[in-house]
């Protein structure tokens, strides 16, 4: 045998444990998670999963508010979901008691939708407010969640659409 | 086999790792959510889209998006006549507050919305030195916040300019499809609150979803086709000067 043995022996005893040290190193600092569906951490998934939404969704509103649900079908803004103008109610929606929707400004809401511009589809009902309504708030002649104005005073208003 | 010193101080570390993964268990997920049974993408539909600025305000709000950066944004394109190649773009503040009324006369004008495509083969994520960025199994192109060392190579190869680097966390952020949201059954904020219904979340793997009868009766596209990113934002009615 070669002399001196006890030197490599020596020698291969650092390097194992060098060796098991990376491995437990590398064990410990690398999130279990990794690798579970691909090069990435697994378990960040489920946490960007986990945060909460601010906006309850259309159908938790139609739940307790019917009545706007029928008096919408009446009108063409049935398609717009409630949080559309109403904002993000999810806290509402959570404690309907506490929480409750800030009144909304008919003239600067419903301008965003409905002030003209070049760039929106010709079928879309829009106004010039300055010219249409003078500065007067929308809701003093249209009702919100049924726009339309009854035939009769349709003309009388001089309105449009 | 008589254990000795040596022998005890090999098996500790593996011991202690193999504890370690006892005590983790498995991560939650949400509650009948299965991540193989959906594959994520959107529906635009262009010529009803009216600029008005809620998908944008509605995102910032969802998402605690900072002020003057935008996970989702609308652009107004003006086409002079036959300029195609050189359509006028702008987004006055991500058109967050909707779009001034435009004097231009002649060509024509239409907004685009725009968000991250959720590509399925993403350059973004390829980049990634850190494994900090994916497509999630139901193809979600997500950030892992702790993961994020800030190196911005993502923010370069985005194609389509979807991503930038949080002031506060220092970390990429994009759009998430609002995750937190389609894995509990409800859809994206700005689907929530699109007006005319121009933007529609869909799912390519539900065979009842309505999108794959829009897809297969309109003429749609994706944009930047020819990088072949697998893009999953699929845009009605575009017209050939979008970028």
């Amino acid at each position: 045998m070669f002399k001196d043995i006890e030197h490599l022996i020596r020698l291969a005893l650092v390097m194992a444990i060098a060796v098991v040290a990376f491995v437990f190193v590398r064990a410990s600092v690398i999130p279990h998670s990794f690798g579970q569906y691909g090069h990435y951490r697994g378990d960040a998934i489920a946490e960007i999963a986990a945060r909460p939404a601010a906006y309850a969704g259309h159908q938790v509103c139609e739940g307790c508010h019917t009545e706007v649900v029928d008096q919408k079908k009446l009108g063409k803004h049935v398609v717009v979901p409630c949080e559309a103008c109403h904002g993000a109610l999810s806290n509402h929606a959570e404690d309907p008691a506490s929480v409750t929707p800030p009144k909304l400004d008919t003239a600067l809401i419903c301008a965003r939708c409905h002030e003209a511009n070049s760039a929106k589809p010709r079928t879309f009902p829009q106004v010039v407010s300055a010219d249409h309504s003078g500065g007067l708030a929308c809701d003093t002649c249209h009702q919100p969640h049924k726009p339309g104005i009854e035939s009769s005073d349709k003309k009388a208003a001089g309105g449009k659409k | 086999m008589e254990i000795t010193r040596r022998h005890l101080l090999l098996l500790l570390p593996s011991a202690a790792v193999a504890w370690k993964y006892v005590l983790a268990g498995t991560p939650e997920s949400a509650p009948n959510y299965k991540l193989t049974e959906h594959w994520w993408g959107m529906l635009i539909d262009i010529p009803k889209c009216i600029g008005c600025g809620s998908c944008v305000q509605a995102c910032a709000q969802e998402n605690d998006v900072p002020d003057g950066y935008f996970r989702t944004w609308i652009e107004r394109y003006h086409v002079a006549d036959w300029k195609i190649e050189k359509p006028e773009v702008e987004s006055p503040d991500g058109g967050k507050q909707g779009f001034p009324a435009n004097e231009t006369s002649g060509g024509k004008n239409f907004f685009v919305p725009k968000l991250c495509n959720h590509c399925a083969d993403s350059p973004c994520t390829q980049v990634c030195p850190v494994g900090a960025t994916f497509v999630s199994p139901d193809g979600v192109v997500l950030v892992d916040k702790k993961y994020c060392l800030g190196c911005r190579y993502c923010v370069q190869a985005c194609p389509y300019g979807c991503r930038f680097i949080n002031p506060k966390t220092n970390t990429a952020e994009k759009c998430t499809l609002c995750y937190h949201r389609i894995t509990k059954g409800l859809t994206t904020a700005c689907c929530e609150v699109c007006p005319t219904g121009a933007r529609q979340l869909a799912d390519l793997k539900n065979p009842k979803d309505p999108i794959h009868e829009f897809l297969r009766t309109h003429t749609v596209q994706v944009l930047k086709p020819h990088m072949a990113t697998g893009a999953k934002v699929f845009y009605n009615g575009m017209d050939g000067s979008v970028r």
